[in-house]
């Protein structure tokens, strides 16, 4: 099967520079944004580019889905040359579900936000994370509902100030620390003034055959990103803790050009990626799931933002693998292999007689 | 409303002459007491002695402690709605057993458990007779092993079924075979119900010398036919129509059509070479995600279907207007219910028309189907999966809990030998010649049905992005009133394509009739029954339409056009059909009247009786026949 997608030759030289399967970057890149200048969204999407870039993978594998919101319009901004669904508000994961386990050889990426995912669609998410569906999930988290005019979502910080001064004054839910409850096997946090990190978890989240949550914090330049907003550029920029370095080596490199050097921890990925880990002042292992909550729920009271790949299990079985489905698509199974025989009916009549 | 008939067997039994194959025998236990398998038994015994036989289960929604009752009718003209009247009454419950004899009709009969004392002085009815049996001493005699003990409760009910057989006449080598049949090879288990029913069976012999006289006396109209649930039938229709993602939540009286499903994938489904299921089945969070997963499924390819009642395509409505706008493929049973919540769930009910037909945000129709048989919930399921796919959209099958969870006699099932159709698919050497000039709400033929590509096709020229309502011909996103009107019209067009599509409607008519009888699902059968007995006992004459999908076919709306007068039958409140055909045929508005019964029971014929003659057919042409038609 060719690689190379059917579009019109680009403009004569020079040649641009193309990734592992000779693809030019402009193959992994969307539509126009029309989104706020600025916003946090639009740099995850940049990121989700150049990810895919490097990582080599042929744009019409991959599904894109996402639910409703600013977040949710993201997926038109990348990646053009690959099928996307646009579902209904906070019901993304039933989708997703749906299409990787009819047709699991597609890479599956979900762009939702905090009140598509931790608000209208904490339901979804939970049960999301519970199967192990293989889905890059990207949370675009913000605290507020931007395409409504800035209300209150289920992240935002307790006390943290609306633009008009409400303050909120319910417990946010943390989607890591939840994911990592049921069972989440690939969970981080980023945010979107940390380029370098963000493409990273990327990079790792597409390896993984598992449910990949990353929660991004992404301000919002509009609707949350003034003095006493716990979301806004500054404050995230400020209180942003990594808690750890991380660098990752996908299964077609040797080497990566920048492997944090010192203590590592290595986690290894059944396709033979690799996941480094250096500590950054601080004891953390991120295959420790207790310690891990542990130390997410102490940064709250900290009012620290911590970052990082979170936890990461990648032994777990996928969905599909759950459900012991074959690996071929079921969507082009042919007819022998899905209508039993005529004696096979004619068994179950008799059983009935 | 009292019934204008007098159902002639009511006579015959009262006056002790005996009416052969032709009766309505009920048994009333408490939930949970395990009848259901003697039950089962009791009604495969008189189908194995060739009599045309139906079986309903009336079930609380509870698992044990509530009243059950059991209804079997046996009619040697095929017959099978259910009765109004009974005509043998099995009574077990201490709970229900005074009312239970209270509602009988006079000069019915009733086999009792003794310790109820339905004979006492102030209790016993002089118009009806009584068969009193010891059931639970009897239990004991059998059961009296330590190891037998929690088997007591149960084995009463063999007991019965035993009595019932000498009483009326069933060929206890019947019972046998049929015992053998249910418990299939738990030798042990067989041995224990066989000497349960002979224990019945002697004691009767024994001790009631008079004998029931509604008989059952062999014949021969059974033969090669089962006996089937709808709801497995319609899993049956799945695996033999290629579904291969199945999502679901459980809900009462749909539950068990995804576990058959999942019974049947397990024989039929794995991949011999590699071991693996050639299918992905679901069980969902709520039926929220089960209606996005089938979406997502049928938005990638495969052919999805999920099943539910009511209150889950009310759940539903969200995704299924994205279904119905971003145009894919799926696949809906509804088995339908009574309402929401609490109360009756576990009582029937044709209640969702409207709710499907109309179903979600913004201007909206679907195709419903209507199976009205097993063979049809086999039939339909496959056809629903090829006009899904071919008319790229949500097709509802609706059944309702009488066909889903009774036990149905049928026809064995036709195999199925078209292969699956497909629809508008382009692959990418397809799309490699249609290149960039390809849009994916683009009407190219016509008839309102777009090409799709499948995400994963090695061509980028296919991919798009799938959205609600805003979009382009192009997919792309709009918000332009024109790109908006220009869509939604083709939608209408498609529309107007499934119409010849969907499955015609079934006629029945007689020479000269002016008037007739419209029908659809399970009001078949009390509507036909009904129609014979108009014209036999009332010199009605009256033509038949029944129903078998929407949008209406031209061929239901020349049928209308031939009649003066349409009986709607249906079973809710609001004649929620005959809205719909008044307002897409007004000017045949007037010609419709509607008759309804929705007490959560199986249509019985004397509701349609009283319903066609109780209606004045003369210049106040078209008012519903509203005070008849209700069974209390």
């Amino acid at each position: 099967m060719s690689a190379t997608p059917n579009t019109p030759a680009p403009p004569a030289a020079p040649a641009p520079k193309t990734n592992r399967i000779g693809l030019p970057k402009a193959n992994y890149e969307g539509g126009k944004s029309t989104l706020c200048l600025g916003c946090g969204h639009d740099v995850i999407t940049k990121q989700i580019i150049n990810a895919f870039y490097e990582m080599g993978i042929e744009p019409h594998k991959v599904a894109k889905f996402s639910g409703i919101g600013c977040s949710s319009k993201t997926p038109a901004y990348f990646l053009n040359r690959a099928w996307g669904f646009n579902g209904v508000h906070g019901r993304m994961p039933s989708a997703a579900t749906g299409a990787l386990v009819a047709n699991s050889s597609l890479l599956g990426i979900g762009v939702s936000g905090d009140g598509d995912t931790a608000s209208i669609g904490i339901g979804q998410f939970v049960h999301l994370v519970r199967r192990n569906l293989p889905l890059v999930y990207i949370i675009e988290d913000n605290g507020v509902y931007g395409l409504t005019k800035g209300q209150f979502s289920a992240t935002a910080d307790l006390g943290a100030k609306q633009k008009s001064g409400a303050v909120n004054e319910f417990i946010p839910i943390d989607c890591c620390s939840l994911a990592i409850e049921l069972g989440g096997t690939f969970v981080a946090r980023s945010f979107s003034g940390d380029m370098k990190q963000l493409q990273t978890i990327l990079e790792a989240a597409i390896a993984h055959k598992g449910t990949s949550v990353i929660d991004v914090i992404s301000p919002c330049v509009t609707f949350n990103d003034h003095e006493g907003s716990t979301k806004s550029y500054k404050y995230s920029k400020e209180h942003e803790t990594p808690v750890h370095e991380i660098g990752f080596v996908p299964f077609f490199e040797e080497t990566l050009a920048e492997i944090p050097v010192g203590d590592t921890k290595e986690v290894a990925f059944p396709d033979g990626s690799v996941l480094k880990f250096r500590g950054v002042g601080r004891d953390y292992d991120p295959t420790d799931k207790e310690k891990a909550l542990k130390t997410i729920h102490e940064s709250h009271g900290k009012q620290e933002i911590l970052t990082g790949i979170l936890y990461v299990d990648p032994s777990k079985p996928s969905l599909s693998e759950t459900l012991g489905a074959t690996s071929e698509p079921l969507t082009t199974l042919p007819l022998e292999k899905l209508r039993p025989g005529r004696e096979a009916l004619e068994e179950i009549m008799e059983s009935l007689r | 409303m009292s019934s204008v008939l007098t159902e002639t067997t009511s006579r015959a039994g009262a006056s002790g002459e005996a009416v052969v194959n032709d009766f309505s025998l009920q048994v009333a236990t408490a939930n949970g007491s395990g009848s259901q398998t003697a039950n089962s038994v009791l009604m495969r015994s008189i189908f194995r002695m060739g009599v045309p036989v139906s079986g309903k289960n009336l079930f609380p929604s509870n698992i044990q402690g509530l009243p059950t009752w059991f209804t079997i009718r046996a009619n040697k003209d095929g017959y099978i709605a259910r009765k109004r009247d009974l005509d043998v009454l099995v009574c077990m419950n201490s709970e229900t057993a005074d009312d239970d004899v209270r509602e009988l009709r006079a000069g019915a009969h009733v086999v009792y458990e003794k310790k109820l004392g339905l004979e006492n002085p102030g209790k016993k009815r002089d118009d009806v007779t009584y068969y009193a049996v010891p059931f639970a001493e009897l239990a004991v005699k059998i059961t009296s092993a330590p190891e037998h003990a929690k088997l007591r409760k149960l084995i009463v009910n063999m007991i019965y079924v035993g009595v019932v057989a000498e009483l009326m006449g069933i060929d206890p080598a019947e019972t046998e075979k049929a015992i053998a049949k249910q418990l299939k090879g738990k030798q042990k288990a067989i041995d224990l119900n066989i000497n349960a029913v002979r224990l019945g069976l002697e004691y009767a012999a024994q001790n009631l010398p008079a004998k029931i006289p509604f008989r059952v006396e062999r014949m021969d109209a059974t033969k090669g036919k089962i006996i089937i649930e709808g709801n497995m039938a319609a899993a049956l229709g799945c695996v033999f129509g290629g579904a291969t993602v199945c999502a679901w939540y459980p809900i009462t009286p749909s539950s068990s059509l995804c576990e058959s499903f999942i019974d049947f994938c397990d024989e039929l489904r794995i991949d011999p070479d590699t071991k693996k299921k050639n299918v992905a089945i679901l069980q969902a969070e709520d039926e929220i995600a089960s209606i996005g997963m089938v979406l997502g499924a049928g938005w990638a390819g495969a052919r999805a279907f999920t099943s539910t009642s009511g209150p889950g395509i009310s759940l539903m409505s969200e995704y299924i207007g994205l279904g119905y706008y971003a145009e894919i493929p799926a696949v809906l049973f509804n088995v339908q219910r009574t309402g929401p919540s609490t109360g009756l769930p576990t009582r029937t009910m044709q209640g969702d028309i409207l709710l499907c037909y109309f179903n979600s945000q913004g201007d909206t129709k679907h195709p419903l189907l209507f199976p009205s048989s097993p063979e049809e919930c086999f039939t339909m399921a496959q056809q629903a999966f090829d006009l899904a796919e071919q008319l790229q959209t949500p097709i509802f099958v609706m059944t309702d809990l009488d066909l889903g969870m009774n036990n149905w006699m049928s026809d064995a099932f036709p195999y199925p030998t078209a292969p699956f159709a497909r629809g508008k698919v382009l692959d990418a050497a397809a799309i490699e010649k249609v290149k960039q000039t390809w849009g994916r709400y683009k009407d190219v033929d016509g008839d309102g049905i777009a090409y799709r590509t499948l995400p994963g096709t090695p061509n980028a020229y296919g991919a798009f992005l799938t959205r609600g309502s805003g979009h382009n011909e192009m997919a792309q996103y709009s918000e332009k009133q024109q790109d908006y009107v220009k869509n939604v019209d083709r939608l209408v067009r498609k529309f107007d394509t499934a119409r010849s599509m969907v499955p015609k409607p079934e006629f029945q008519d007689r020479p000269a009739a002016t008037a007739g009888l419209l029908a659809y699902g399970t009001s078949h059968y009390g509507t036909t029954e009904a129609r014979d007995k108009l014209a036999a006992t009332f010199g009605v004459t009256l033509d038949y339409c029944r129903l078998r999908a929407l949008p209406l076919q031209a061929e239901a709306v020349n049928w209308m056009r031939r009649h003066e007068r349409i009986y709607v039958v249906e079973q809710n409140r609001d004649g929620q059909l005959v809205t719909i055909l008044r307002d897409e045929l007004p000017e045949l508005a007037t010609r419709f009247v509607s008759v309804r019964q929705y007490n959560g029971l199986p249509l019985d014929a004397t509701t349609v009786i009283d319903g066609v003659l109780n209606d004045a057919p003369a210049s106040g042409a078209g008012s519903d026949a509203k005070k008849g038609g209700i069974d209390a």
